[in-house]
């Protein structure tokens, strides 16, 4: 398998340069340009001399902005946590259906995550509006209950659209909607390769069924939870099209405020060093689940 | 789920044959289907108000075809998914084959930065190409057609070809050496063993790769928010600005056809891999 590059240095060079060549020029150099410039300060509309302040950072964290990562990091937890609430049911019915069942539950739970991001969002938009089907359905229940009290002298009032487009409910909404396959898929994996003679061994010795799950069921489960955690946090915290299209002006996050500073308020070193924050965030949560996993594989052994 | 007839009463484990856990499927399933579902309907929908069904009509697509902007959008996502889906396929099938044939110093750090693409949050890397091509090498704006949009396609390509590398060393994870040693027992150069073994056998993989590089790259919006232009718009940024006005029927139609062709070429791309594309779509955020 495993060649040592000196042996056949021309096919190494010829494999090696231009995916090197790529990822560096075209991927770490515009990184560390973001990074440079998150250490620099605006002189002009148009340049910016990097100075190695950290006045950027100083700024992010300033209550206004540290509130805003807080928040951001407040909808992503929230997202998670119901996702593992909604997900875990359904990863346990797609776990124990037969072999033919599974296959379609699998795919029906992730066709709608393969059409664009754009659209699903766009399709909640149409769900939630003051004039679309929620309150739709809503104001028809209200009317037939008003021409029914109506009738015993009591007309109700009238229907008033509920506003459930344009704020924080409607973000986490769509950030469930856009991330459960996310959840599902990591919380499957993990539970079908689970010994189901201990969970029948549990069972028989008289345990009931939420006893059953909450001592046996999770514990065992426990790495694709952690995992599904960490597919649904990661990409909500940084979540930019949810909160953008979504959100009203009380609930942007972290990627809306940065990309405001790129493309409207152009203080591209503020916009580059939330940028890094998020980036550290992120970071850090693999750091987190990869310590936790090594953790408890040395427990197992 | 199943069309059995429920005679005996359900397994101990068999809970998809209890209700409350059936119950709870068919909510989640009208959760994720209810929204995307009556956006495809409402598309043939005569209404312009767009929610009482009115009559059926083809309208919406007649007026999402005459609309020569969403046009231009679609054909400039469709060459830049085809161009960057050609060249991550390339650099994918390099990388691959790299790790899995050599052991060299800087193994761990490159496989380490090959994973950055894809855990790097969308907005950081669209910020990263905004700066990038503006600053270090700004891309000429006065381009002809396929051209100007060289700086959507390197991006794509940045952010694609990591998932493709995934793709095609978990094929070649299962080649079997000795056809190689054979191949050059029998006089084979590393020329001919590259294209008559090696390249074969990777084939499916591949094509998986190239199927997953093309939903990606269509699929985009953020990173390519950053790096469009004026004149370079795709079918989503387009979509995007559409959407932020008002919720129309024609965007329903110009959805519904985007939505009919992610679905086709996903279900194609299965078809071909056997599931992994699948599953590995799934894990892009990690």
């Amino acid at each position: 398998m495993d060649e040592s590059w000196r042996k056949a240095k021309g096919v190494f060079a010829a494999l090696a340069t231009p995916p090197v060549f790529w990822l560096a020029a075209f991927f770490l150099i515009p990184l560390a340009v973001i990074w440079g410039y998150s250490f620099g300060e605006n002189k002009s509309l148009t340049e910016i001399a990097v100075n190695g302040t950290f006045s950027n950072y100083v700024h992010a964290i300033k209550p206004l902005y540290l509130g805003i990562i807080l928040k951001s990091f407040w909808f992503a937890l929230l997202t998670t946590v119901l996702c593992l609430m909604v997900g875990f049911p359904v990863a346990i019915a797609i776990t124990f259906a037969s072999e033919k069942a599974k296959a379609w539950l699998l795919l029906l739970i992730m066709l709608p995550f393969w059409t664009n991001l754009l659209i699903r969002t766009y399709a909640l938009m149409a769900v939630l509006r003051t004039e679309g089907y929620i309150n739709f359905t809503l104001a028809f229940l209200w009317n037939g209950l008003g021409d029914l009290t109506a009738l015993f002298g009591h007309p109700l009032a009238p229907f008033v659209p509920l506003q459930l487009l344009h704020n924080n409910f409607a973000v986490v909404f769509g950030l469930v909607y856009v991330q459960l396959p996310f959840m599902v898929l990591p919380l499957y994996a993990a539970l079908d390769r689970l010994d189901r003679s201990l969970l029948e061994a549990s069972l028989d010795l008289g345990a009931g069924h939420l006893t059953t799950f909450r001592r046996v069921v999770i514990p065992l489960a426990m790495p694709g939870i952690v995992s599904g955690v960490l597919v649904t946090l990661i990409p909500s915290i940084g979540a930019y099209l949810t909160p953008d299209l979504l959100g009203g002006p009380s609930s942007q996050m972290i990627a809306n405020v940065i990309e405001r500073q790129f493309k409207t308020a152009n203080d591209w070193p503020f916009g580059a060093a939330l940028s890094f924050l998020l980036m550290y965030m992120t970071f850090l949560a693999i750091a987190v689940q990869a310590i936790v996993s090594r953790g408890r594989r040395e427990r197992d052994r | 789920m199943s069309g059995r007839v429920t005679s005996s009463p359900p397994g101990p484990l068999e809970y998809l044959r209890r209700w409350p856990i059936r119950a709870w499927l068919a909510a989640v399933v009208i959760y994720l289907y209810a929204p995307l579902v009556t956006l495809m309907v409402f598309s043939f929908n005569t209404s312009k108000r767009n929610i009482v069904w009115r009559g059926f009509t083809l309208d919406w697509y007649r007026a999402a075809f005459q609309d020569s902007d969403l046009i231009v959008a679609f054909g400039n996502s469709l060459t830049i998914a085809a161009v960057s889906t050609l060249i991550s396929v390339a650099l994918g099938a390099l990388t691959a084959m790299l790790l899995w044939r050599f052991r060299f110093p800087g193994k761990p750090a490159l496989e380490g930065a090959l994973g950055l693409p894809i855990v790097v949050p969308e907005i950081c890397m669209g910020v990263a190409m905004l700066v990038f091509f503006t600053q270090i090498m700004p891309w000429p704006t006065d381009l002809i057609w396929p051209l100007n949009l060289g700086a959507i396609i390197i991006s794509h390509i940045s952010f694609s070809f990591s998932f493709v590398a995934i793709v095609i060393r978990g094929r070649l994870a299962s080649f079997n050496r000795e056809l190689e040693e054979a191949a050059k027992d029998l006089g084979a150069g590393e020329w001919r063993i590259f294209w008559d073994v090696i390249v074969p056998h990777m084939r499916p993989g591949l094509l998986a790769g190239a199927l997953l590089a093309f939903t990606l790259s269509l699929d985009d919006f953020v990173i390519t928010f950053f790096t469009s232009g004026p004149d370079t718009t795709t079918f989503p940024v387009k979509v995007y600005s559409m959407v932020r006005f008002s919720v129309t029927p024609e965007v329903n139609a110009a959805s519904t056809i985007l939505i009919v062709l992610t679905v086709a070429l996903t279900a194609l791309a299965l078809r071909v891999s056997g599931g992994a594309v699948a599953t590995l779509e799934a894990g892009e955020g990690l």
